[in-house]
């Protein structure tokens, strides 16, 4: 499934799009950066709750292909910005990480 | 052997909220000189962890990166305190992080496996009181 397919079907909302094409295979919820670089594989859809910068610095180096923040989480515009100029899809949901990825494992 | 391509980078002690812009910029380079993403993705993780613990344990340093056509030699260096004993800080869950670095999601002792896990090669010189040197080697036809 495509990134930009997360918004209608799931209701999530897209703060940063660059790449909406983009396929998701598989996925890995995690908080410790180390864990998300060292077990994330590419293209999967990243879940989590972290916010600061260097989670679009991970998820642009680990070549995920979405980050998905759970709980309503938001960014700063300032990290919006950053995510928007490092090519990285940055959606939010209002549900916990166990439910989005219930919701996704069967379509990825 | 062909001539290198040579980048490098002084990593900035100041900041860990921005750190990883010479991971960041390295995998921009690899990108446009057309190396397979898999190689790229093993290099841009390698370096970050590896720019990141400089960042966080040692007060910054410098970083080296020789371009092959056929691997990628990663040289990191800095002045910070040393790591006495590199096989505890090799081992999986072993980290000296502040409360401060762990609530920006680092510290779970997984940087340095990660390293060794995604390159070929990979040395520590280390020496307490006067800084470490990490050295990582990637060979682009090798998975
Ligand atoms: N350049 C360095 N200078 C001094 N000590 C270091 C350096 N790199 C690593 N260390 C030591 O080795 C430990 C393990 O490093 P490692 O990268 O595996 O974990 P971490 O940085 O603590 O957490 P994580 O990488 O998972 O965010 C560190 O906590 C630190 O004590
Ligand atoms: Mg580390």
């Amino acid at each position: 499934m495509r990134v930009s397919e997360l918004i209608d079907k799931y209701g999530m909302k897209a703060l940063s799009l660059p790449d909406p094409d983009r396929e998701i295979a598989g996925g890995y919820c995690g908080d410790l950066l180390s864990w998300v670089m060292g077990r994330a594989q590419q293209d999967n859809a990243w879940i989590t709750i972290m916010s600061n910068m260097n989670v679009v610095a991970v998820a642009s180096l680990s070549d995920v292909s979405c980050v998905i923040l759970a709980e309503g989480v938001t960014l700063e515009q300032g990290i919006v910005d950053t995510a928007r100029g490092k090519d990285v899809n940055v959606l939010s949901s209002e549900k916990s990480a166990f439910e989005i990825a219930a919701l996704l494992a069967p379509d990825v | 052997m062909n001539d290198a391509l040579t980048f490098h980078f002084d990593v900035d002690g100041e900041n860990f909220v921005s750190a990883g812009q010479a991971s960041v910029q390295v995998k921009k380079n690899l990108r446009e000189l057309g190396f397979p993403p898999e190689v790229i993705r093993r290099v841009s993780i390698a370096m970050y962890e590896g720019e990141i613990n400089m960042v966080i344990h040692a007060g910054g340093g410098e970083a080296d990166v020789d371009v092959f056509e056929d691997r990628i030699v990663i040289v990191l260096t800095d002045r910070g305190p040393g790591i006495p004993d590199i096989d505890l800080a090799m081992q999986e869950g072993y980290s000296t992080a502040t409360d401060r670095v762990r609530s920006l999601g680092f510290g779970a002792g997984m940087g340095l496996p990660n390293m060794k896990r995604y390159t070929d090669e990979m040395r520590i010189d280390s020496t307490v009181g006067k800084g470490t040197v990490i050295t990582m080697s990637i060979l682009v036809n090798n998975r």
